[in-house]
């Protein structure tokens, strides 16, 4: 029997269904969380998902923490619940202050969709249990503001406690030390810009996201 | 006391300005030289109520910090001026 994996949709996300479908594919079961509840229905886990969270008004993510339903996730993540931000919902994350650093706008102008190779950096993490150190994952990316950015302090702590859990090969935005993603310092909550609900079928070009999503679901079976 | 406050949010030296460095970039086509530095950032306007300037500063610099910018990236001026003194 597999865990509930809630996917929280504030106005102007669009990647809610995306995750639904890749959960549901996983054997897992998705739940929509609309951003004005005030309770997580009982989930195992939460998602939050890509987008445009409140119109990236202010700054992407900025506006989202002021929604009911993240008083909830930040207690669900203080408790030690498994929560994952993805591309806007890493913004809304180090927004809330779940995770350290800020995105800001990619070197080279440009918006970027394409596929990006991420390397493994650690195993010991809620999406990538199912994954060895090294290992290369092919995953989309689809951003203007993904430049990952912390101060020195922050960036030595990432490295010392093995907290960047995925870097690029081949940095496509200008994120400092080549920070795909993140986690916390509990490990419980995770943050990246590729879209792994985007590849977790050969249909896209990519199934390597079903390794990722697929580690949150063994945690929450 | 009712006050005009306005916040001119700025990045931070090093942060990516991709639209200041556009505008720089397109600045010499128009045939102005010796223009350089082009940033682009935000101003935020509002009024806030106080018993006094101070209190008033207070007040803003504090939700400058805590919402209006992200100190990871930003930086901002917050300039206050007094509606009473328009009466």
């Amino acid at each position: 029997m597999s865990g509930v994996v809630g996917v929280v949709v504030f106005p102007g996300s669009n990647c809610e269904m995306d995750c639904i479908e890749s959960i549901t594919q996983l054997g897992g079961e998705g739940r929509l969380l609309w951003h004005g509840d005030e309770d997580l229905c009982g989930v195992d886990a939460v998602i939050v998902p890509g987008g445009f969270a409140h119109g990236d008004y202010l700054r992407p993510g900025a506006i989202a923490r002021f929604s009911p339903v993240m008083t909830e996730v930040s207690r669900f993540a203080a408790d030690g619940g498994p929560v994952v931000g993805i591309c806007n919902g890493f913004q809304v994350l180090t927004e809330a202050g779940l995770l350290p650093g800020a995105l800001q706008k990619n070197d080279g102008l440009k918006f970027l969709c394409q596929p990006a190779i991420l390397r493994v950096e650690s195993s010991d993490s809620l999406l990538t249990s199912r994954a060895a150190t090294g290992d290369r994952l092919s995953i989309p990316i689809n951003h203007f503001e993904g430049n990952y950015t912390c101060d020195e302090e922050t960036l030595m702590a990432l490295r010392d406690e093995d907290r960047v859990i995925l870097r690029y090969i081949d940095n496509p935005n200008g994120s400092v030390d080549n920070i795909a993603g993140v986690c916390n310092e509990g490990r419980n909550v995770v943050g990246l810009m590729p879209h792994p609900e985007r590849a977790c079928n050969e249909l896209l070009g990519s199934s390597d996201g079903s390794v990722l999503l697929g580690s949150l679901l063994d945690l929450v079976t | 006391m009712k006050f005009t406050v306005l916040v001119d949010v700025r990045l931070r030296s090093g942060i990516a300005d991709p639209a200041g460095a556009t505008i720089e970039r397109a600045i010499p086509v128009l045939g102005f030289a010796g223009v350089s530095g082009v940033s682009v950032g935000k101003i935020i306007r509002f009024t806030i109520e106080a018993v006094d300037k101070e209190e008033a500063t207070i007040k803003s610099e504090e939700l400058s910090t805590s919402f209006l910018t992200n100190p990871v990236i930003e930086d901002a001026v917050v300039t206050l001026s007094s509606m009473d003194d328009d009466l």
